[in-house]
């Protein structure tokens, strides 16, 4: 990256170019970069750097005795009550849940944008725009349209019944937030991995099969390997947003089925442990932070 | 295309069949909620004939309206300064080496990875901090709402937009801008004439990125919004949880218009940017491709 | 327009005067310490093979890089300090550069508008620039309807549409195949003739510059090597380096014995003159169409030969290049294909012979 040499405003007059003339260009043009980041950097300093600093600093507080937290005498109170039996079971839940959600989107989505992939480029355009649009249509109202198809007089049960199996309640069980999080999530499965299958090439499928390999192998030996990287940012795609679901959950699943995301906001809203709340937030940002920097490793960047 | 690479046989008919499948559902979901959002019949899952009784109720509801004007001016408001912010931004980050730039840059990509749940707790332990001190020592009682809420909007819409528009920059050769330098251009007139019609659809796009985002937020805003306001989605979530009623599908049926005027407005802003070609192929080829859908997939990801 | 009065008081002023120009990115020198006169009205080439240091040097000459020591005039004024858009050059940039947002009339009418030109005279100009590009009919396209060579001519009219004192161009043929490029050869060459302004362009490739350029300097490392006309540079290079780069060569080594003999690495003494000290490592330098070829026993009196085995022999329809083996080097000879004459078979013992005036002696 060459950058136009700067030309500090005080030199007015032309002159022979020496070493200190250079650096004092450099140094302008070092000075007016940071001059055009400094409202962005500033604020995000102030409105994102402390917020989160605050947070990790009320993860080590302690709750007093009213509901309030005493900021005094750091401890890892907080850290260790992640341990105990019930907040255990919430994280082993969501993790399962967050697992779950991410295979399923991978066997539903990977047949699915091979399909398309392999299509000539306006079926395929065409074929794309209508995953970009439910991509970016209200989440909120996604996961309600499914409150709605399951709900006891919804569609589904009815249909359920009509069909005689019986008056099946979906809504409120782990069931419906799976579905829920697999349909919100499903495009960021499809996309990457339309993405990595679209950039191979396929007469390497040509080959395998040539060489006698059959349609599973050739999937198995050469498609798949291929298409790594878009299966692995994919899954990060959709297991991340999964673990820190709380949206879905909340219209969706029961009160047997707290979710991490759920349980973080009970712990402000409603059960006042902000400590313990803090530090299950930082423990999701942590997770969050390493899942990143896989998906960058692995190229995910350039999907 | 040719022989092998095309899917035949059963395996064809089972990709399309798949295919379908997805698209279906993909799409039933939202055909169901638009079809009952006219029926008239208080519950939600039964046809009770046609009516536009619903939608008045949204209409005539003051505090659905009041909603909608603070998500409309929450959003509005939030685009315009994260656009502003995050454009120089990205021009800093693509055009100059300065010191504390790779913090800045880590920094900047941090509100796109963090969790929805995670910004949410900062915003609501900053502001109860924050307004303790303006209180203290300025003895404003400040309430959290309206400006609350923007400002956590702009917190991580910044960082949308300045991935979008980087992406934009970083595509456009600086050539483009030594060549205009060489021409007797100013700095400034450089980057009015030059750098600006160059990445002007890279900052549309950011902006329609931040507007979308800012209207589907629901967890950070609950953290962030107070007595005072809160937004359209935060309000019907709220409504959600107390049961479904014929009013709330009307409701959605209209985000989702918006959500979809929003997604054809990029679109079309996409295929006006580029240039030659066949623009709806390429409008969506490079919404798909684009690095900033990337990173939309990771924001709308883990926004939830 | 007092400037150009003073360029006709004294004819002696240079268009681009380097002094003991260095620059440095961090640890790497990219240019060493040049010194560089080129002439009003030249056309100039700086030629090297990539990452010699010639685009920086064009660079610092538009402005684009400033130099870390040394004085950069253009016509008797210091502009080493001035920014790009302060100093009376423009550049044809590699790929061109055209302004994709704008039509070829915009682009070429960028300069003068952030000039403040009067309107009106902006109009005239930009037409006597686009004719004189031969783009007439074309001022309405944008730059990707544009086939690679038109857009090489709107890059050189929005540059001289600005009355530069020195074009500057970076290897501005580059991009183009090579029927274009032989076909803009002449066309640039024309060109300069007609605007008569100092042309500088950077390239690396030799062919380019020695059809184009009045004059050529050669650069490795950093550092000028050799500047003269292409004769000079083709006939009498300074070193190796210079002889290799510049057209096909045979280079045999030897050591100066005195000022008008050297000694061959095969201990045979052979005239060639020289100002280098005695015992000075050198190459003889014998381009392949200057060498001779007989059977060994009939080389003529006066001419100098080596005796080898011909290992091959190339065919390439207008001429023949014959290789031969020698124990210690290895020569090539290129023969006009002409009928009758001497044709060695492959394996013979040959006589690869030169008069004196057709080798010169280079710094090794």
């Amino acid at each position: 990256m060459t950058m136009v040499a700067d030309r500090p405003e005080w030199l007015e007059e032309a002159a022979v170019a020496t070493p200190e003339f250079e650096k004092a260009a450099e140094r302008a043009a070092s000075r007016r970069g940071f001059l055009l980041s400094l409202p962005a950097y500033a604020y995000l300093v102030l409105f994102f750097a402390v917020p989160l600093g605050i947070v990790m600093i009320y993860s080590f507080a302690t709750r007093n005795r009213f509901g309030g937290t005493d900021l005094s005498g750091w401890n890892l109170d907080a850290y260790r009550k992640l341990g105990e039996p019930i907040v255990r079971d919430i994280l082993f839940r969501s993790l399962w849940l967050a697992i779950l959600t991410t295979l399923i989107c991978l066997v539903v989505a990977y047949p699915f944008a091979y399909f398309i992939a392999t299509r000539t480029p306006l079926v395929r355009n065409l074929m794309l725009v209508f995953v970009m649009i439910p991509f970016w249509t209200n989440f909120l109202v996604r996961n309600y349209a499914w409150r709605v198809l399951l709900g006891n007089d919804g569609l589904f049960t009815n249909i359920s019944e009509a069909l005689g199996l019986g008056e099946r309640e979906l809504l409120f069980t782990t069931s419906a937030v799976v579905i829920g999080l697999v349909y919100g999530f499903l495009p960021f499965m499809v996309l990457p991995l339309y993405a990595s299958i679209e950039r191979i090439d396929l007469s390497l499928v040509e080959a395998s099969r040539d060489l006698y390999a059959s349609g599973f192998q050739t999937f198995r030996r050469v498609l798949l390997p291929l298409s790594m990287p878009g299966v692995i940012a994919g899954s990060i795609l959709v297991f991340v947003p999964s673990l820190g679901a709380y949206v879905t959950p909340e219209i969706l699943g029961g009160a047997k089925t707290t979710l991490l995301g759920s349980y973080i906001v009970t712990q402000f809203l409603t059960a006042r442990n902000w400590p313990v709340g803090a530090s299950l937030s930082f423990v999701l940002m942590a997770v969050m932070l390493v899942a990143t920097l896989v998906y960058f490793r692995t190229g995910g960047r350039n999907l | 295309m040719s022989s092998t690479v095309q899917p035949r046989g059963t395996t064809k008919i089972a990709l399309t069949a798949h295919s379908w499948l997805v698209y279906l559902f993909f799409f039933a979901p939202i055909f169901v909620l638009i079809v009952f959002s006219f029926s008239d019949d208080r519950n939600v899952g039964r046809w009770g004939g046609f009516t536009l009784e619903w939608y008045q109720d949204f209409v005539e509801h003051s505090q659905l309206q009041n909603a909608v004007w603070v998500s409309v001016r929450v959003a509005l408001l939030s685009t315009v300064i994260s656009v502003v912010l995050g454009t120089l931004a990205a021009l800093a980050l693509e055009r100059f080496k300065f010191r504390g730039r790779k913090v800045f840059d880590a920094l900047l990509y941090l509100p796109i990875i963090i969790p929805d749940v995670t910004m949410a707790v900062m915003m609501l332990l900053f502001f109860a901090e924050f307004f303790d001190i303006l209180e203290s020592v300025f003895g404003w009682d400040a309430q959290k709402g309206l400006g609350s809420i923007t400002i956590s909007h702009i917190a991580f819409n910044i960082s949308f937009v300045s991935v979008v528009v980087r992406a934009r920059l970083a595509g456009m050769s600086e050539v483009l801008e030594e060549a205009a330098l060489d021409l007797y251009a100013t700095r400034w007139k450089t980057f009015r004439y030059v750098t600006f019609p160059q990445i002007v659809p890279g900052v549309a796009g950011g902006a329609l990125l931040a507007l979308t985002l800012s209207l589907d937020d629901v967890v950070i805003t609950q953290f962030a919004a107070g007595p005072g306001a809160t937004t359209l989605p935060v309000f019907v979530f709220g409504l959600i949880r107390r049961g479904v009623t014929p009013l709330i599908n009307a409701t959605s049926v209209l985000m989702l218009a918006a959500s979809v005027i929003l997604v054809a407005l990029s679109l079309a802003f996409q295929q006006f940017s580029g240039r030659g070609g066949r623009p709806s192929l390429r409008a969506a080829r490079q919404a798909v491709s684009a690095p900033s859908t990337t990173n939309t997939q990771i924001k709308e990801g883990i926004n939830q | 327009m007092s400037d150009r009065g003073d360029h006709q008081v004294s004819e002696q002023i240079a268009a681009v005067k380097l002094t003991a120009i260095t620059k440095r990115f961090g640890s790497v020198v990219a240019v060493d310490n040049v010194d560089l006169e080129i002439a009003d009205g030249e056309f100039f080439a700086l030629l090297g093979p990539s990452g010699c240091g010639k685009t920086t040097t064009l660079r610092m000459v538009a402005g684009l890089e400033f130099p870390t020591e040394g004085s950069l005039k253009i016509f008797g004024d210091e502009a080493g300090t001035l920014p790009p858009n302060k100093r009376p050059v423009n550049t044809v940039f590699q790929d061109y550069a055209l302004f994709p947002h704008m039509t070829v009339e915009a682009n070429v009418a960028f300069g003068l508008k952030m000039q403040r030109v009067a309107k009106q005279e902006i109009a005239g100009r930009v037409q006597e620039a686009i004719s004189l590009v031969r783009l007439e009919g074309l001022e309405q396209r944008r730059s990707q309807q544009l086939s690679g060579g038109q857009r090489q001519r709107v890059a050189l009219a929005r540059a001289l549409v600005n009355r530069p004192k020195v074009l500057l161009l970076d290897e501005p043929l580059g991009a183009l195949d090579l029927k274009l490029r032989q076909e803009m050869q002449g066309e640039l060459k024309a060109l300069q003739r007609e605007v008569g302004i100092t042309f500088v362009f950077v390239t690396h490739d030799q062919e380019e510059a020695l059809t184009m350029a009045d004059r050529i300097g050669v650069m490795n490392e950093g550092e000028l090597l050799q500047v003269g006309t292409p004769a000079e540079i083709y006939e009498h290079p300074v070193n190796r380096f210079v002889a290799n780069f510049i057209g096909q060569t045979n280079l045999l080594d030897a050591s100066v014995v005195s000022n008008d003999t050297v000694c061959l690495a095969n201990g045979v003494h052979i005239p060639g003159k020289s100002d280098l000290p005695v015992g000075t490592r050198v190459a003889v330098c014998l381009r392949p169409e200057r060498a001779g070829m007989h059977p060994p026993e009939e080389v003529p009196a006066d001419q100098q030969s080596v005796v080898g085995r011909l290992e091959s022999v190339t065919y390439l329809g207008n001429a023949l290049v014959y290789t031969v083996v020698l124990g210690w080097a290895r020569l090539e000879v290129r023969r006009e294909n002409q009928p009758g004459g001497y044709r060695p078979h492959v394996g013979e013992e040959v006589a690869v012979s030169w008069t004196l005036d057709a080798i010169s002696v280079v710094r090794a």
